[in-house]
């Protein structure tokens, strides 16, 4: 019985271990998110997400934030220079690549700006950013 | 019963102390218009929710000309009609399918820019524009990368037309606002863009070619205008973003929303200004080699032979406008100086903005003569304004009545306001 017991508990435990993994907790990479944006992405796109009109588009309520998380990934890993309507509006500043950034700063500040300013979305893993940074590599 | 009196006549003492709080604050702003003026000035609205207007120019008859940098409703150009002198448009008529910034009255025409042309209209002799649909090409195929692709326009007396060609670039990287990317060296966009482009009004059609690279070194210039006192161009010129973003051991966040200057030039043919080699530094009053040029904030380098602006004024402001107020009405105090529209600022984040207003220089034989004042605030909406998307009105546009008033347009609620001196504090 005791056995049973110890195999039982171990086997929780292995459960709930694997469970965290799968389901990385939203909360705290959004508030690591919250941390690189300040230092990464805030001058351009601003405190409140909004950027700043027909120079740096808004992070809030965009498709390009909400939607395809490869292109979003792309975004921040190659940068961004094209003409793009968000919104019906246009914006002539270049986004940067931020290849410098590790694929955990990378799934962070998406997860947060995909769950800041009005935005509700799934979080960006790890894997996410890695599997795109395998393909553009 | 008595109770009841009690609370009637509380409420009205309520209501009546509210109403006159406001017509107070009403008198100590000359808020007509929303805007804060010195005393004896007063700004009414002309329209407003016109789109993107940026520059302005009034003709003779007092008819305002604004462009639009998108189209709206499939025009670019809108010219505003006061039928009744009650100083509001009540008659718009939209002609011109390109967006773009410049517009300028000369001799007879109208012209006006797209990004990448300058075109003019021929007015006939009621003051009515005759072409609207059939403008002449006088300049084309200009440099129109997105980036600082507003093509500014003055002319002279002598038949010269001055086309401002923003670099599409913040500091002539290899790759553009990006950390570690080097500066080039020459830096090729100066053969295409970063300055001030002569044209003729005799010639239509011209391009670089027939083109003359009347001053170089600016990295971006929205705000121009002819001083005919001087008989010199002026120009005032955005500086450089993003020291911190892109040098963060070399700047801190707090030198990043300090330096460069917006400066503010004479621009007589052949000076070089300096970008992208060189940004201006006014603690040091100094001109200094650029970090991605091996600058390290202090050395000059080859600094020390461009041009130091007439004027220094806090950087990130964008200085989007430029005006000698030649009129009398305005008093002594303003005659021949210098107004000039900051459209506001977002690189000082996440440091407090600054602009969002139209200042006032005093000038003498053509140098600022006195620091310059805040002349029209408030234009952002207040303390509480954080960030330029919140902000409900920038100043873009600046041109003068023929009656001494003077019109300031903002493109971001459209608003188009005169503002005259009435003497009444």
């Amino acid at each position: 019985m005791k056995k049973i017991s110890i195999v039982v508990f171990m086997l929780i435990g292995f459960i709930a271990i694997s469970f965290t993994h799968d389901q990385p907790d939203i909360k705290a990479s959004i508030q690591r998110g919250k941390k690189v944006y300040e230092k990464a992405c805030l001058t351009c796109h601003q405190a409140d997400g909004e950027g700043v009109p027909r120079l740096n588009p808004p992070l809030s309520k965009t498709k390009q934030v909400l939607g395809n998380k490869e292109k979003l990934i792309r975004i921040v890993l190659q940068g961004l220079n094209e003409e793009v309507e968000i919104n019906g509006e246009y914006y002539d500043n270049p986004m940067p690549a931020q290849p410098q950034l590790t694929n955990q700063e990378i799934a962070d500040v998406l997860t947060f700006i995909r769950n800041s300013f009005g935005n509700k979305a799934t979080a960006v893993l790890i894997t996410d950013v890695k599997t795109v940074r395998g393909k553009i590599k | 019963m008595s109770r009841i009196i009690a609370s009637i006549i509380l409420v009205f003492a309520v209501t009546f102390t509210a109403c006159a709080n406001d017509s107070t604050k009403n008198k100590q702003t000359a808020i007509a218009g929303g805007l804060k003026l010195p005393p004896g000035f007063k700004a009414t609205v002309v329209a407003d929710k016109l789109g993107q207007a940026r520059h302005i120019v009034v003709n003779s008859n007092g008819d305002i000309y604004v462009k639009l940098e998108r189209l709206k409703d499939g025009k670019g150009i809108l010219r505003l009609r006061d039928t009744n002198g009650d100083a509001v448009a009540d008659e718009t008529f939209a002609f011109g399918n390109y967006g773009g910034t410049g517009i300028a009255i000369k001799n007879g025409y109208l012209y006006a820019s797209s990004n990448s042309e300058v075109y003019r209209y021929k007015f006939n002799a009621k003051n009515e524009i005759e072409n609207p649909d059939n403008p002449e090409v006088i300049v084309k195929g200009l440099v129109d990368k997105r980036q600082h692709a507003s093509k500014s326009l003055v002319l002279d007396d002598k038949g010269n037309i001055y086309v401002t060609i923003g670099a599409p670039s913040n500091a002539c990287q290899e790759t553009d606002r990006t950390a570690g990317s080097p500066g080039q060296t020459p830096c090729p966009i100066l053969e295409t863009a970063g300055g001030v482009w002569l044209f003729r009004t005799d010639q239509l059609n011209q391009t670089y070619a027939e083109g003359i690279r009347y001053v170089t070194g600016l990295r971006n210039v929205v705000g121009l205008d002819w001083n005919y006192s001087m008989n010199e161009l002026y120009v005032t010129q955005h500086g450089r973003d993003q020291l911190n973003q892109l040098h963060p051991t070399q700047y801190t966040v707090e030198q990043n929303a300090e330096l460069p200057a917006e400066e503010f030039f004479m621009a007589k043919q052949g000076m070089d200004f300096g970008w992208p080699y060189c940004y201006y530094d006014p603690l040091q009053k100094k001109k200094v080699l650029a970090p991605e040029y091996g600058g390290d904030g202090k050395t000059e380098g080859q600094c020390g032979t461009k041009e130091k602006p007439l004027y220094a004024f806090p950087a990130h402001w964008a200085p989007n406008a430029l005006l000698f107020y030649t009129g009398t009405k305005f008093g002594d105090k303003y005659k021949n100086g210098a107004f000039i529209a900051f459209h506001g600022s977002w690189n000082r984040a996440p440091l407090k903005q600054g602009g969002y207003n139209v200042v006032f220089v005093p000038m003498k034989d053509g140098k600022p003569n006195g620091e310059y004042e805040i002349f029209a605030d408030d234009f952002a909406g207040g303390e509480e304004f954080l960030t330029p998307a919140k902000a409900q009105h920038r100043p873009c546009g600046l041109a003068m009545g023929t009656d001494g008033s003077m019109y300031i347009s903002d493109d971001k609620g459209g608003t188009i306001w005169k503002i005259i001196y009435t003497g009444e504090k």
